[in-house]
């Protein structure tokens, strides 16, 4: 029989096989199998141009198809006559994909994607453990907080505590035994900044910690890396191995009499044991709930001993502050927050990853220069640092500058460097029930404000975003939010109602108009919004009944589709997979 | 450890063996393995550069692997450096790409342009 149309294939044999039974059901389905026919070119190549097709008798040639472009092309090309743009082949079409971003300046992760990290030579090539050399061959203890000093840096974990203060104080604390503790208990959402350093470049934390010990005065550390993270604590050990190996760990250091060592302890997940005192009753065996400060734990800390607990980060710079000089490191940054800070840019961003920056450096160039702007050119509305103790920026504050105190005034914090973007499609009530929800099921129970209060919020928010939200409730959630700010000992209470405050302060509408007009503004509340389908535009194509997960849409082919409200569950698939945009939220 | 000096030694043999000449390579392909590799598939590409390897009976090529390079999104990402040419980062290397990869940018010398991060 004769056939209007061939379609001829050509690529692995197994991604081919794929996308022609694609083809085949799709043909099927639109009662074309007897006038197109699918066959396979003889030659079966890898091209970079994946899976093509070549369609006769048109000759339009399509690349990079997977088996849901199939349904696309025999809907569009061949049923109505439009070959599918986007698919086509052109010179240009495969777009280079671009690296960010010459706005980035790499000190901790100067070495992370260079070297092969299960290599110690690796990173002795890149002048690794000649700080800890010079400072044991050549410096006092008081010398090498003497340059921290110098260089300004502060705690990298959230709080920005001064190190070399910190430091100071442990030193100062006379005791027969001092330990250092390095916190790689990483819990934000969406945070991998420390799993990327202690997976791509563990020496460098090392020789960190013990030049800390040897300022201090301690010869015993322990790190503490959350146990989601096994291969950051496969190559610690890999590194810790070798570095005893070479002597770089152990006794008589560099021939002084200076000794170190260090063991791994693994988290049991709970994100409350990021918090230091939390943290060290979890290393002692007991149970991770914070206590009260003071003792600080650089007087009373571990096991009741003076101790040092710096964040990965932290750590990770001091070996090049002490090769480079505090100067150098002070050069980069702001007047009161110096050097660079790492951020995991996640969210409605073109370019999502790890980035290092120079503190300072403003929201707008870290989304737009380095995070390639929103994710498909949509509206920025705000951006959340900080994980989940964090706040809101909004818009108006594009063009501040990203810094400690900066972050503070506009009510977020630096945090450990989460930096979640979200665009006009995202509902800040939504954001903030999320976070809360998080910050609920993390509270360890100890201090009742925070055990009840965020419940107390999470209710009050998911009645907001179901649609039953009162007058009154911003107001609740704004004193709750202080109540549990004042009465928790630990950041986890009291910087849990943040998200709530800061997105009450930015978005107040927003959280009007979910409780008084019933109405969610971004279209996320499921129990605010309603999908309809207009009833000119509809062609009939009945893809949204064959797709909707509850079968709520009838009709019948080519004819017009309806939803039932009563059954539909707003899951939205309708609207994306329409190819005429029917569907319409409101 | 008994002295800077020793430190130093291990530093100069180190970066002699880094060079593709100190360990008689002409080429060296590096996979960024850390979880987000991984996550992607990186296991899976570094089985098949070095089943592609075998199978072509290419030796003298240095496998390595590396830690995440920030670039999280084009993951499994891959970099190649012939001889003393300048290193090629690569995006989404799926096993599906290496039987290519490996043809023109190992076996001819010529990098798959389409195929690149740029910088």
């Amino acid at each position: 029989m004769a056939r209007r149309a061939h379609i001829i294939l050509s690529g692995t044999t197994a991604q081919v096989q794929k996308v022609k039974a694609a083809f085949l059901e799709s043909l099927d389905e639109f009662g074309l199998t007897d006038e197109v026919d699918v066959l396979e070119a003889a030659e079966m190549t890898v091209s970079p141009r994946g899976v093509e097709a070549v369609v006769y008798p048109d000759v339009v040639h399509y690349v990079q198809l997977t088996p849901q472009d199939a349904p696309t092309i025999v809907e569009e090309h061949l049923y109505k006559g439009r070959p599918v743009g986007e698919l086509i082949y052109e010179e240009q079409i495969v777009e280079p994909l671009e690296a960010p971003s010459t706005k980035e300046v790499r000190v901790v992760l100067r070495n992370v994607g260079k070297i092969n990290p299960e290599r110690i030579d690796d990173y002795i090539a890149e002048d690794g453990y000649a700080a800890l050399g010079k400072v044991l061959t050549e410096m006092s203890p008081e010398d090498v907080i003497a340059e921290i000093k110098r260089s300004g840096l502060r705690g990298r974990g959230g709080a920005g505590f001064p190190t070399w203060l910190k430091w100071t104080f442990a030193r100062q604390s006379s005791a027969d035994e001092k330990y250092v503790i390095c916190n790689g208990d990483e819990g934000d959402p969406g945070a991998f900044m420390n799993r990327r350093v202690l997976e791509g470049d563990p020496h460098a934390v090392i020789e960190g910690m013990a030049i800390a010990a040897y300022a201090i005065g301690a010869s015993q550390g322990y790190f503490y890396v959350r146990a989601e993270y096994p291969i950051a604590i496969r190559m610690l050990r890999i590194a810790l191995a070798q570095a005893r190996d070479y002597g770089l760990l152990g006794e008589s250091i560099f021939g002084t009499d200076f000794g170190f060592d260090l063991e791994v302890r693994m988290g049991a997940g709970a994100f409350v044991c990021g918090e230091e005192t939390a943290l060290m009753q979890s290393i002692e065996g007991k149970r991770g709930q914070p206590r009260t400060r003071p003792p600080y734990p650089a007087t009373s800390g571990l096991w009741d001993k003076p101790t040092n607990i710096n964040n990965v980060e932290t750590y990770a710079n001091v070996p090049q502050i002490l090769l480079k000089g505090g100067e150098w490191f002070a050069s980069m940054g702001t007047e009161k927050s110096k050097g660079t800070k790492t951020f995991a840019i996640a969210g409605k961003v073109a370019r999502t990853g790890l980035i290092e920056v120079p503190l300072g450096i403003t929201v707008r160039e870290i989304v737009y220069d380095v995070g390639g702007g929103v994710l498909n050119d949509k509206a920025f509305k705000a951006v959340q640092t900080g994980g989940p103790m964090g706040g809101c920026i909004p818009e108006q504050y594009l063009d501040m500058s990203v810094d400690y105190e900066t972050l503070a005034e506009v009510g977020s914090i630096m945090g450990s460097g989460g930096f979640v973007v979200m665009d006009e499609e995202t509902c800040m009530v939504d954001i903030a029930r999320f976070f809360i929800d998080f910050a609920q099921e993390e509270s360890c129970g100890k201090c009742v404000p925070c055990r009840v209060g965020t419940r107390k919020m999470l209710e009050t928010l998911n009645r907001i975003c179901g649609g039953e939200g009162k007058p009154g409730d911003i107001e609740t959630l704004e004193t709750l939010g202080q109540y549990v700010t004042l009465g928790s000992l630990c950041g986890l209470g009291q910087g849990a109602p943040n998200p709530v405050l800061s997105t009450i302060e930015h978005f107040r509408e927003e959280y009007e108009a979910h409780i008084y007009d019933k109405r969610c503004p971004a279209k996320v509340c499921r129990a605010l919004i309603k999908y309809e389908i207009d009833p000119v535009t509809c062609i009939g194509c009945t893809r949204c009944a064959r797709n909707c997960p509850v079968s709520c849409i009838t009709g019948a082919p080519r004819e017009v589709h309806v939803i039932d409200q009563d059954i539909c569950i707003r899951c939205g698939i309708c609207a994306q997979v329409c190819p005429v945009d029917a569907v319409s939220v409101e | 450890m008994k002295s800077l000096e020793e430190l130093r030694k291990i530093k100069e043999r180190a970066l002699e063996r880094r060079k593709l000449s100190g360990e008689g390579a002409r080429a060296r392909i590096v996979v960024a393995m850390g979880t987000c590799g991984i996550a992607a598939g990186a296991r899976d590409t570094m089985s098949a550069i070095l089943g592609e390897l075998e199978k072509q009976d290419i030796a003298n090529v240095i496998v390595t692997q590396t830690g995440c390079i920030g670039l999280c999104e084009y993951e499994p990402i891959v970099q190649i450096q012939v001889g003393d040419s300048e290193t090629v980062t690569y995006g989404n290397i799926s096993t599906d790409r290496v039987p290519t990869l490996i043809e023109t940018h190992i076996v001819d010398g010529e990098p798959v342009e389409a195929w690149k991060v740029r910088k």
